[in-house]
């Protein structure tokens, strides 16, 4: 018999038991659908993170004060703090010819006040690097004015939703506006749209490094950002970020320097391991549809004793009967996973649109999984179904009507 | 053609043995007409079973076409099968879900026969048999006669050597029996080794040859070369 004529039998086996053949399908759709919706949910958040990094600004290497890596060292000898990690230390990064630009970040809140309105917001120092670097975008005026870092200016940069909120719709460029005690002249207002992973600018204020530094008298750094000319060139960058300050620090490696590559790189691998933890979890849902087509054989089998008798008898070998139910296995299982390939793409695209912000994406291992799955747990299943109705007796299969 | 030697079939039926069939020799020429009769339970089913190759004997030698087939593994016993032997069993035994032509074309498609050269070979064999109007029928759209009639188009499209058949007419009424048996001698007439079990012993009357078995062993072997007309 070639596997085309097997093809047709099988079709018309299950075409005559439309219902059970129907529910066997539903059983192994759904295993599929779980495991491309899971993975594909999977691989949106991946994606989504990726995206949310992207934001930060490209070929990022950010410096903080403090060791935060694990040794496995003593502990640090009592009354050792970390040294701070100054403007000074932030200027000394330009030398290398790898760093493109170096924006150091000075991090506060404060009160602020415009007429009788008053209120508490964040206050970002930094340079006019940050801009470049943060990619940000102007809605109105400009930014801080590219001066030398460690000149206090008493300019400022308004979040739109500050912006907003102090000046309900008066005209905010010029205007003095008070940070604590001193007063700030308005330069620009940032976009709207600009968002970024962390940081909420909307409400923030962002002033001349060297003016918050003395607005909340210290000379720490919450964190220097420094970008590299190049991607490859971003480890270069560390490298001689961790020389060059501890040079610096007497020696003490006190700073923490991570690049964007690495981050992700280490959230790209633990996403992609719970996507397919996940999408494993879902193709035991393949197993059970298994099960389900081996109950189904063995019905089918039992009902159909006196077919099998027949084939056996007009001639059909032992492995005959058993690829014929195999093949009846795997059609169903095929079809079923089919038809989960096809409703659990739509219902992604369709998900798709009902959340545009979410990036959910297909993923091509997962159908490829789904469908070896399938196609082995129809096979695996079917054998003992088929074998089954091989070695059935012929004489007692045909004796009866 | 078919030569047993000293054939015996036992069952085991808890700690009892039954002798189905019991130190049987026989020999069936190609082209013979045979019938096989005798009370219920002499083991008339179990002899055509063991010619048929459904069943092996537990003692003895059975060669067909001077091969000891027995012995040969489920494959090639298969093989013989769809080849060689056609069946015709009482209760027909049609696939239901199949139409008249699809149940007929099994067996080609067993053997491995091209698509186009099944349709005619279908096709004549039904028309032959005065069934080709019924082709698409499903069989419980067809009589007890035109079933049997497909069966037996079944068993002939493959052009096998011998034919057996258990008790061909037993589930049919008088006139539809009459055309199986027509149909069956008349395969007979051009060459096919046809054997029949029957009760009917006007049914065993007709054949050549006629073997009456008793408690699993040959009573009677006799050759009567005169074919009786059919009787209307
Ligand atoms: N599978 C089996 N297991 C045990 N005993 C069996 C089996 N098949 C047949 N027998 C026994 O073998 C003997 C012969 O049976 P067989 O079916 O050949 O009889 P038969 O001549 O065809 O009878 P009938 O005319 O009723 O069809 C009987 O005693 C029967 O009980
Ligand atoms: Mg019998």
């Amino acid at each position: 018999m070639s596997i085309f004529d097997i093809v047709q039998y099988t079709i018309h086996t299950l075409a005559r038991r439309k219902i059970r053949s129907i529910l066997t399908l539903v059983a192994m759709a759904i295993g599929t659908l779980a495991v491309i919706l899971l993975t594909s949910l999977g691989e949106g958040a991946r994606i989504y993170v990726n995206q949310e990094f992207q934001s930060l600004g490209s070929n990022l290497v950010i410096v903080m004060p403090g060791r935060s890596e694990t040794t496995g060292a003593a502990p640090p000898l009592l009354g050792e703090t970390p040294r701070d990690l100054t403007l000074r230390d932030a200027l000394s990064l330009k030398k290398h010819r790898s760093v493109k630009s170096v924006a150091p970040v000075c991090f506060g809140a404060a009160p602020i006040s415009f007429n009788n309105l008053e209120r508490e917001v964040s206050i970002l120092g930094t340079t006019a690097e940050m801009y470049d670097i943060r990619q940000l975008a102007l809605a109105k005026g400009q930014f801080l004015p590219s001066v030398d870092p460690e000149l206090s200016q008493a300019v400022c940069v308004l979040g739109s939703g500050i912006a907003k909120e102090l000046f309900v719709g008066k005209p905010a460029l010029g205007s003095w506006i008070r940070i604590r005690d001193q007063r700030f002249r308005v330069l620009g207002i940032l976009d709207s749209k600009g968002r970024s992973l962390g940081l909420d600018l909307h409400e923030t204020v962002l002033i001349p490094v060297a003016s918050s530094l003395s607005l909340f008298n210290t000379e720490s750094l919450f964190r220097i950002l420094v970008q590299a000319r190049s991607e490859s060139e971003c480890e270069n960058v560390k490298a001689f970020i961790k020389r060059q300050i501890k040079i610096r620090h007497e020696g003490e490696e006190d700073i923490t320097v991570i690049t964007q590559d690495g981050v992700l790189a280490a959230f790209n691998k633990i996403i992609r391991a719970l996507t397919l933890g996940v999408g494993f979890i879902a193709t035991i849902s393949l197993a059970v549809a298994g099960l389900l087509i081996m109950n189904v054989l063995l019905i089918s089998v039992s009902e159909r004793k006196t077919e099998i008798g027949l084939l056996k008898a007009i001639g059909a070998p032992e492995r005959q009967i058993i690829s014929l139910f195999i093949v009846e296995g795997v059609t169903l299982s095929l079809l079923g996973c089919g038809v989960g390939i096809v409703s659990g793409c739509s219902l992604v695209a369709i998900l798709g649109a009902i959340f545009p912000q979410f990036p959910f994406k297909i993923v091509f291992w997962a159908i490829i999984g789904a469908l070896l799955l399938s196609f082995f747990s129809g096979y695996l299943f079917s054998y003992l179904p088929a074998k089954k109705a091989s070695k059935l007796d012929t004489i007692i299969a045909l004796s009866k009507r | 053609m078919i030569h047993l030697d000293h054939i015996s079939r036992i069952f085991t039926v808890g700690t009892q043995e039954v002798r189905a069939l019991d130190d049987i020799s026989l020999d069936i020429g190609a082209g013979e007409y045979v019938s096989i009769m005798g009370p219920s339970g002499s083991g008339k089913s179990t002899l055509l079973n063991l010619l048929g190759l459904l069943d092996r004997p537990t003692h003895g030698i059975y060669k067909l076409q001077n091969e000891p087939v027995s012995s040969l593994d489920e494959e090639q016993q298969a093989r013989i099968r769809r080849e060689q032997i056609g069946f015709v069993f009482q209760f027909f035994h049609l696939i239901p879900r199949l139409t008249a032509f699809e149940n007929v074309e099994l067996p080609l498609s067993l053997n491995g026969v091209i698509k186009e050269e099944r349709a005619q070979r279908v096709r004549s064999i039904l028309d032959s048999l005065g069934i080709l109007d019924r082709a698409s029928h499903r069989p419980d759209q067809l009589s007890g006669g035109q079933r049997q009639r497909v069966a037996i188009a079944r068993a002939l499209v493959v052009q096998p050597a011998m034919l057996l058949a258990d008790e061909p007419t037993g589930n049919l009424d008088r006139r539809s029996g009459r055309e199986v048996i027509d149909i069956l001698e008349d395969q007979n007439r051009k060459g096919l080794a046809l054997i029949v079990v029957t009760h009917d012993p006007d049914l065993g009357k007709r054949a050549r040859r006629r073997i009456r078995l008793e408690d699993g062993q040959i009573v009677q072997d006799i050759r009567n070369d005169q074919t009786l007309p059919l009787e209307q």
